[in-house]
């Protein structure tokens, strides 16, 4: 018996070890840089202890507030149209259709590449003297647009890439949902004649209510993280009209190499992020609990 | 609008629709790829295809596009495989080992946290602790930090294929008296396989497709292509054609994966995602 408590604890030890050494150690490293001033000398690091000056410059940073807001923005704008596109989609096509191997490739196909790929395809389709996007509207006697370095569009523009990228698995997650739902209460509902909004509204809307939250939630984290794209599409240009916060941190810590800022300011984002994750699994759950 | 028929070609009307909309990109920037520098930048739709921007940068001195190709499969192959060994071994602790439930709890939801939040906000702990350890821009720095981002969904993915094996079959093995860990390479591992092989796979692409990471661990012999990639992106003056080039070749392993497994990546990501 003691030998198997033994090799339980072993079959843990390589994850265990990874977590601590590469995700509990930095965070607590990251929580001492963030109260320190670190100043880079022969490519060492030299500190001395800065208390909460770091936070107080936080609070009044504007690049930073941009930062926050742009992301909420980024984040709301383009998980609620994938959710909404996707569950068309969705919808459309959960009637057994062909060529579903050939589609559900196709779909698959934003999600695989680098998030640089991405950024660098629309590069290419947005640019301002020879992208497809202002040759096609010149065509049409319109534009031509400079999308990503006009302040009024740059955001949308981003948007409208994440939109791309991720509708497509929004799709994928919740056909595979509306598949497994029980057949037998809509043809129930198709004797009594029910209509095609009825059916939406009172049946498949809260059988597919768990898996559409976890759809939501899983995006909505995925999308504060955004940074591939940003950098290579607009670098949070022009001016901070597409600011996100994760560029914010990554230009104060490495462009600017403000490492003590930097600390700090990653330090109040990944707090936030935690209690928001934490608060809203315990929402989840609770409401899982209650039906 | 009435028959069946109708409906159906405007469903399917919808769907190539949706699917032309994902492709095109696609297709736009492959044949960016093959264009001039100056069919590219007159906006030619008909053009004569040209391998000069692959040339330039697999063989050009001033580009380390190889290199950068070779950088990414032993970080990726690397990762992938500290992900597989680990998961594996904690996936069955946590599933058949009767451990605490405490301990399960504290580990999955700590795992569950690590997962949700942003890799930049961890990126300069990580570069000081690289720095000061000796490992800044070296593969161990790379592959430790990838391995451990992909650890949380190599352990759920796992736990998953490993609760529906059966349990007969090890405690047969228990019986004739096998131990854990050879009843996990005789037993567990060869049953788990195509499970095994999902989670490499999704490791593997998610390790390889990584950016921020990447860029702020690496300098130019370790640098991966993504941030190869971003470099042609983001010089004085972009090299589209270069960039279109790059970006077209570090998708061949994805597609790859794609055509040979596309089940296994459709289970991956969903378990994946739904946890």
């Amino acid at each position: 018996m003691s030998r198997r408590r033994a090799e339980r604890w072993l079959a843990m030890a390589p994850a265990a070890a990874l977590f601590v050494a590469i995700a509990l150690v930095p965070m607590i490293e990251l929580a001492a840089m963030s109260m320190s001033r670190i100043e880079w000398r022969d490519a060492q690091a030299h500190w001395s202890f800065a208390g909460v000056t770091n936070y107080v410059r936080l609070a009044r940073d504007d690049l930073f507030r941009a930062g926050v807001g742009n992301t909420i923005v980024f984040a709301l704008g383009a998980v609620t149209a994938q959710m909404v596109l996707g569950f068309a989609l969705a919808l459309m096509t959960s009637k057994a259709i062909r060529g579903r191997v050939f589609y559900r490739t196709v779909f698959m196909l934003p999600i695989l590449v680098p998030g640089i790929v991405i950024g660098a395809i629309w590069k290419l389709m947005y640019s301002f003297d020879f992208g497809i996007l202002n040759q096609l509207l010149g065509a049409l006697g319109l534009g031509p647009f400079d999308w990503l370095g006009n302040a009024s569009t740059a955001l949308a523009a981003v948007i409208v890439v994440d939109v791309w990228h991720w509708t497509p698995f929004v799709f994928l997650l919740l056909l595979a949902g509306l598949e497994s739902l029980p057949q037998d209460i809509y043809e129930a509902a198709k004797v009594d004649g029910v209509t095609f909004w009825q059916e939406l509204r009172y049946i498949t809307l809260p059988l597919m209510l768990p898996l559409i939250v976890v759809t939501l939630v899983f995006r909505l984290l995925v999308a504060f993280k955004v940074f591939d794209e940003i950098y290579l599409l607009t670098a949070g240009g022009p001016g901070t009209a597409t600011e996100v916060v994760s560029y914010t941190i990554y230009r104060r810590f490495f462009t600017e190499g403000q490492t003590g800022y930097g600390a700090a300011m990653s330090v109040v984002v990944l707090a936030a992020l935690v209690v928001l994750f934490l608060a809203v699994s315990a929402a989840t759950r609770r409401r899982g609990a209650a039906t | 609008m009435t028959g069946p028929f109708d409906r159906r070609t405007l469903l399917h009307a919808a769907l190539a629709t949706a699917a032309a909309c994902v492709l095109f990109p696609f297709v736009w920037i492959a044949f960016a790829a093959f264009k001039t520098q100056i069919a590219l930048m007159m906006g030619q739709v008909l053009f004569t295809p040209t391998l000069a921007n692959f040339r330039e940068l697999l063989f050009s001195i001033s580009s380390d596009y190889l290199s950068n190709f070779v950088n990414s499969l032993v970080v990726a192959g690397g990762s992938t495989i500290i992900v597989l060994v680990a998961s594996t071994l904690a996936g069955y602790a946590i599933e058949r080992m009767d451990c605490p439930r405490w301990a399960v709890h504290s580990f999955l939801l700590f795992a569950a946290v690590f997962n949700a939040i942003p890799a930049i906000t961890m990126v300069g702990a990580w570069y000081v602790m690289a720095r000061g350890a000796g490992l800044y821009n070296t593969y161990a720095g790379l592959i430790l930090v990838h391995a451990t981002l992909n650890l949380p969904i190599g352990i759920w993915l796992m736990a998953n294929f490993i609760r529906e094996v059966p349990r007969e079959l090890e405690e047969a093995a228990r019986i004739d008296g096998c131990g854990t860990f050879r009843l996990l390479r005789m037993v567990i591992v060869p049953i788990v396989m195509p499970g095994l092989a999902a989670t490499a796979i999704l490791v593997f692409i998610h390790s390889w497709n990584e950016f921020v990471v990447a860029l702020s661990l690496s300098a130019r012999q370790t640098a991966t292509v993504p941030v190869a990639i971003a470099k042609y992106a983001q010089e004085h003056e972009t090299k589209y054609g270069e960039m279109a080039a790059g970006a077209v070749l570090s998708v061949v392993p994805a597609l790859l994966f794609l055509l040979v497994a596309q089940r296994h990546i459709v289970r991956g990501l969903t378990a994946g995602a739904v946890k």
